[in-house]
């Protein structure tokens, strides 16, 4: 097979026999030790209350059961996780004087098996003196809310006012400015296989192993090693080989991490624990629920001068890391596709009695997106403009890459106007103009959303610090944080085999497939004869505070590493076969699976040859080279540095871009939502394996889907959870998902070894808005805009109730673009 | 606790086993048979990961007890293979990529197997309304349609069933 | 999420069953299908002393056709009924209310007596009892006694029955040769309990409507028969007004509840849209 042939190609899956057969290895599978107990959490059922006691002892009688632990064992054993705030708020693994959301661990049973450990968890009395609740972030705010955290004195868990430009003069300037108000709701991707941790103690080495589908990043692992008082080399993590998905979620197993191996330290026995799907809904991880108020800044033609975005981002009873990246993960994209350069953005963080919030796919740019794009609908609906018109208008210009963003961002290479052209041309946007003109004059309610993104991917570890003041991060004990690195190995065995190993955490994503491509393209050989290893454990794999499998990081980050590897693997190759040719390196190529005479006759070399030469006579060796055949590659981005004095960060080391476009029509009289049309083009750069790649973007489309129409962890007033099944909770089903029309556009990055972008989240983030704007458009006859999601019937049937009802005689159906007079939207509240 | 014993055939062959009588039939297969291919993803019937065939037809054996099912006929994922190759329905799966993380898989397999059973011919919407049982997370269930799609003129020449029944 | 401890008793016959209920003197639930109880069992909302299970009653798997009455043994399975061509023949609304019920895998194991006993306001088969004017059979200690749909459903998730009592049998009246029928349902998704189901039935005289059926799931307590809409049907006919007026009539019959999912004034709004689109279709579908 000539080289270069296997990327590009939707080569068949090598997880899938396995996954296919039942053969598959979750953690609930095989349990790696023997004489497992197992564990059952004790969570509160008030949303804030005060502990004034445990009492286990009825518990540790109960038939099987082997101890407990309680709050007052973690508060004596463990030190609170580090925060990526500077107030006070000491979060712990579970609670230890105060719960602050229903669901918080305060005790965990260890029995013969989980039916007893259940029964005895429902044994174990917790003295709870309860206290006022408080959900809503703007409520937890005002001055007579009830505090969680007393030593923080407010709700407040973080707050940051970020100037790009002048926005002020933006504004002061500014022909039109368009006002509006946002509510964004609490979400989780909900993976089917829910958490699960084994522990492990080594009392007389001193060594905790803890066995989880934990997915990175492994920051985590100093972290919890902190908070177990364990030294690094004596706390093992070590990830099985399939995880039955994650999309961000499983990043916030770490505190039971912690908690297991806590219980498995003091025990004295090994302690398996599997989340239920009742404590994952409760208790698990979520994208924050958010309030946001948005101001765009334009000129008549529609060229936007200036934005202000403010927020109020709930992230539940703590802030747990890497919170609050709910308002700081996008800094560098901040701005979207868009060129203007004056922004002001106020975030605050705040803390209420809901559960705790982290990465959930598309981690903030739903939000983000959501705004932003509603924002651009509003003002060209203001204006009178075609959204098309205005979005195009603003777009960031293709020779303007590499581009820098006011906020610090890097966008490595995009073509965005050719890509939104290619998603207009697939949905035949001015047919369906058409048809809504049609539908609009036949009283039916038919309407075009768009939306584009600039999708990040690959975190740069140093956005964090954006939550810190530039006067803390300027003082000589900070510690300045930067980098997105990944490393993989790649050895040829005696007889000419290849194992690629690698350190990440594939949840689904198929690195076992992209990576043998990716080594057959660069040794020569076929996808099948590369054998790849991606089972992480941090004591034998070369790992950093940023490896992990998130952040959509693999394919870029961690391709570059695995492409590096190989490239490094065949320079010693050829250098070999220079040698025992007797010529130099420069005098023979590697291609089809071997070394060759560039000129001239020889017998190449292949890799069989050169491996069984190689490992069994080192003497044959040229002077000086390292014996073995093996290379480790770490590849790093010098794109990801510290944030700046002016909180200007790359907050992503590569960008694609996603353009959509969306018709809906919604049924006035039962609220129902139809998907017509749904037309989305990415751009992520160089495509390794296209089946693959749309497979996530299918998956990430539906997620974005169950946000917009579907999904919310809805709390009371008193904060008790009210979607806390899968009966409440709506997953969509087959039957919601959408038909999608996918295209690509390739510009290859300029930063990573095979020009390929991450593309993991995807639509997640575009779909909300795109779906927001297509249902605002088609029910723009009743005055009505999308402000807050998810639009469930009965919330729009709410809207286009109260519309029919204020409208004192019906508006007559416009038709198209471009409408004159402003619309007075009925705002969701 | 006193154990029951149970004797049932998984996947064509006799098996034994005793458990406690609220035991689910999910943690027998899993635990007690050692048929970790058959998942638990919400033990309340919604998710389907855990979808077997009893006496041929789909059910949750989160929702049953592993009592309930002594003297079955249980069809597991690790029964669907024949002769040392993938079930065609298998195969569908991995040609169309219908399947991402693998952890609904199981489920989804036996729950379309089921519906090729009552519906050999089936529409696209009648497949979604069928595959409406299991949720997955990764797929979109673009990959899953289109696998099912393609499998079920396959079984409707091959019929390569793991059991015939009435539907 | 494990099921908490109960004893368990695998009955051969309803004798057997009727017996043990009776032992435990109503702290004993009766396992049919499961698919309700189960969750209960595996959320422990439910706590049962016992459990005693009534799937190995042979007797009470049969679909049989007497008198012009269709009588379901209650442990017949909701899947049987999707495919039974008696049933099709004598009640296609049932037959398509049950594919509104859960998923096929759930259908393998649900049981029309369970879910009829079980009295979730929101599920299909209540509907459709309680459209057709149906009744169940129970046996309890003291013997049998037939209880009316009208009599049987009391509020959320609770019946007639007593505590020791079990449902041994459905009886539906065959639809008439030509009638009209719909099942129509919102629901978020597809195999979710109903945010509001209509179950409708017309016999067609020529414009008049002779028999008009119609009842609700999901929007109150209980199932609601639209009676008073029915009646607007067989007084003034099946056009379009007489339609939209008892739509308008279904809306005001009902008394829903608010819960997550929808607000009481959209089911009362969703129960005349669905009461006007079921009996289009069923009208329809009428042959005089």
């Amino acid at each position: 097979m000539a080289s270069g042939s296997w990327i590009g190609r939707s080569v068949e899956r090598v997880e899938d026999g396995r996954l296919l057969t039942g053969r598959g290895a979750f953690i609930d599978d095989h349990p790696p030790v023997s004489n497992l107990s197992h564990a059952a959490i004790v969570r509160s059922p008030h949303a804030h209350a005060r502990i004034r006691g445990w009492d286990a002892s009825a518990a540790l009688a109960m038939e099987g059961v082997v101890g407990v632990i309680t709050g007052r064992d973690v508060a004596a054993s463990c030190k609170p996780f580090g925060v990526g705030v500077t107030a006070p708020v000491h979060y712990y693994p579970a609670a230890t004087d105060k719960v602050r959301f229903v669901g918080e661990p305060v005790a965990v049973v260890v029995a013969r098996d989980r039916y007893l450990a259940e029964d005895a968890a429902e044994a174990v009395v917790v003295d709870y003196e309860v206290l006022p609740a408080v959900v809503d972030p703007e409520k937890a705010l005002e001055p007579d809310a009830p505090i969680l955290h007393e030593a923080v004195g407010s709700n407040l868990a973080g707050h940051r006012r970020l100037v790009y430009g002048d926005p002020d003069r933006a504004f002061a300037e500014a022909e039109v400015i368009v006002r509006e108000r946002f509510r964004f709701p609490k979400y989780a991707s909900t993976p089917i296989e829910t958490y699960g941790v084994i522990a492990r103690w080594d009392g007389l080495d001193g060594v905790l192993t803890v066995w989880s589908n934990f997915m990175g990043p492994f920051i985590m692992h100093p972290l919890v090693a902190r908070v177990l008082g364990l030294p690094e080399n004596r706390l093992r993590f070590i990830v099985p080989p399939d995880i039955g998905g994650s999309f961000g979620i499983k990043s916030s197993i770490y505190p039971y991490l912690a908690l297991i191996g806590l219980a498995a330290m003091k025990l004295g026995v090994p302690v398996k624990w599997i989340e239920d799907r009742r404590e994952h809904l409760l208790a698990s991880s979520s994208g924050t629920d958010r309030v946001a108020w948005r101001e765009v800044a334009a000129r008549n033609d529609g060229t936007i001068v200036g934005m202000r975005f403010k927020w109020f981002d709930n992230v539940g009873g703590y802030i747990r890391s890497p919170e609050p990246g709910c308002s700081f993960r996008p800094t560098g994209n901040f701005v979207g596709p868009y060129r203007f350069q004056n922004l002001e953005v106020d975030a605050s963080v705040v803390m209420t009695n809901k559960s705790l919030t982290g990465p959930n796919r598309g981690y903030a740019c739903g939000h983000l997106y959501f705004e932003t794009e509603r924002m651009i609908d509003l003002l060209a609906e203001r204006l009178g403009l075609d959204p098309v018109e205005v979005r195009r208008r603003n777009l960031i210009d293709r020779a303007s890459f590499p581009y820098r963003t006011p906020t610090g961002g890097l966008y490595d290479s995009g073509d965005y106007a050719a890509t939104l052209d290619k998603a207009l041309v697939l949905a035949k946007y001015d047919e369906l103009r058409r048809e809504q003109a049609r539908a609009r004059a036949a009283g039916r309610y038919y309407g075009i959303g768009l939306a584009l993104a600039v999708d990040p991917s690959v975190s740069n570890m140093g956005y964090v610090a954006t939550a810190l003041d530039p006067q803390f991060r300027a003082k000589p004990e900070y510690l300045p944080k930067s980098g997105a690195v990944d490393s993989a190995t790649v050895k040829i065995d005696p007889l000419g085999r290849v194992i690629a190993i690698l350190g990440t955490t594939p949840q689904g994503q198929g690195h076992q497939t992209i990576v043998s491509q990716i080594v057959a393209d660069e040794l020569g050989v076929a996808p099948r004869d590369v054998t790849v290893v991606d089972e992480m454990d941090t004591f034998t794999r070369v790992w950093s505070i940023s490896s992990g499998t998130y952040s959509s990081r693999f394919g870029s980050v961690g391709t570059s590493a695995v492409a590096l590897a190989a490239r490094k693997l065949k320079a010693k190759l050829v250098e070999y076969a220079a040698h025992l040719m007797g010529v130099t390196p420069g005098e023979v190529e590697f291609r089809d699976g071997g070394v060759h005479r560039t000129s001239g006759k020889a017998t190449p070399y292949s890799i069989k040859d050169l491996a069984g030469r190689a490992h069994w006579n080192t003497e044959s060796l040229p002077e000086g080279m390292e014996p073995g055949l093996a290379a480790t590659a770490v590849f790093g981005f010098s794109v990801a540095r510290a944030v700046d004095a002016e909180d200007r960060v790359n907050s992503s080391n590569t960008y694609g871009f996603i353009a959509e476009v969306m018709a809906v029509e919604v049924d006035p009289d039962t609220a129902a939502i139809k998907i017509v049309k749904y037309v989305t083009v990415h751009d992520a750069g160089t495509i390794i394996n296209p089946m693959i790649v749309e497979g996530q973007i299918y998956g990430g489309a539906l997620h974005g889907l169950g946000g917009a129409l579907y999904e919310e962890l809805a709390y009371d007033d008193d904060g008790q959870l009210l979607t806390g099944t899968f009966m409440d909770y709506l997953v969509p089903t087959a039957s919601e998902a959408p038909d999608i029309e996918i295209a690509h556009v390739v510009s290859p990055s300029p930063l990573t070894t095979l020009g390929s972008k991450g593309l993991g989240e995807s639509s997640s983030m575009t779909v909300p808005a795109v779906i927001a704007n297509a249902v605002s458009d088609a029910l723009r006859p009743l005055g009505i805009s999308i402000t807050e999601l998810p639009m469930t019937p009965t919330r729009l049937h709410d809207l286009i109730t109260r519309a029919r009802s204020s409208a004192s005689e019906p508006r007559p159906p416009r038709s198209g673009h471009p409408r004159p007079e402003p619309a007075s939207p009925t705002p969701l509240q | 606790m006193t154990e029951t014993p149970i004797r049932l055939t998984v996947n064509g062959v006799p098996r034994t086993g005793q458990c406690v009588v609220r035991k689910l039939l999910v943690d027998f297969l899993r635990e007690d048979l050692a048929l970790t291919g058959t998942h638990v993803g919400c033990e309340h019937g919604i998710c389907g990961a855990c979808t077997v065939l009893v006496n041929g037809q789909a059910a949750r054996s989160c929702l049953m007890l592993a009592v309930q099912a002594d003297g079955a006929e249980i069809t597991t994922v690790e029964g669907l293979m024949q002769n040392g190759a993938l079930h065609p329905l298998q195969a569908a799966f991995r040609r169309h990529h219908g399947l991402q993380c693998g952890f609904c898989t199981p489920g989804m397999l036996l729950t379309a197997l089921d519906l090729l059973r009552v519906k050999p011919d089936p529409t696209e919407a009648e497949i979604r309304e069928g595959l409406s049982a299991v949720l997955c997370r990764c797929t979109g269930y673009h990959g899953i349609v289109k696998a099912v799609q393609a499998a079920a003129p396959e079984l409707r020449a091959a019929a390569p069933w793991p059991d015939r029944r009435s539907p | 999420m494990k099921p908490p401890r109960f004893e368990y008793h695998a009955a051969h016959s309803v004798d057997e069953a009727v017996a043990l209920l009776g032992r435990y003197g109503g702290d004993a639930k009766v396992l049919a299908g499961g698919q309700s109880l189960m969750p209960m069992l595996n959320f422990r909302l439910a706590r049962p002393a016992a459990l005693v299970d009534v799937n190995r009653v042979a007797a009470l798997a049969y679909v049989r056709e007497d008198d012009g009455v269709v009588a379901f043994g209650a442990m017949t399975r909701q899947r049987t009924i999707e495919f039974s061509p008696m049933v099709a023949a004598r009640l296609p609304l049932l037959r398509e209310a049950t594919r509104w019920v859960g998923h096929l895998p759930i259908r393998s194991r649900g049981t029309i007596g369970g879910s009829i006993a079980h009295a979730d306001p929101s599920a299909e088969y209540p509907a459709v009892l309680t459209a057709l004017g149906g009744e169940v059979i129970v046996q309890g200690p003291r013997g049998r006694r037939t209880v009316k749909a009208a009599d049987l459903f009391e509020g959320y998730l609770t019946t007639s029955l007593g505590p020791e009592e079990l449902l041994v049998e459905v009886r539906l009246p065959a639809m008439p040769a030509g009638a009209g029928y719909a099942f129509e349902e919102f629901a978020r998704r597809h195999g979710d309990f109903a945010i509001v189901g209509i179950a409708a039935m017309v016999v067609r005289d020529g414009a008049r409507c002779a028999v008009a059926r119609l009842a609700t799931a999901g929007t109150g307590p209980v199932p609601v028969r639209l009676r008073a809409a029915e009646e607007i049907l067989e007084r003034d006919g099946l056009g379009d007004a007489a339609v939209a007026a008892a739509g308008a009539r279904a809306a005001e019959l009902v008394d829903p509840d608010a819960d997550v999912h929808a607000s009481a004034e959209y089911r009362r709004h969703l129960t005349g849209v669905l009461t006007v689109r079921a009996l289009k279709r069923a009208i329809a579908g009428a042959t005089s």
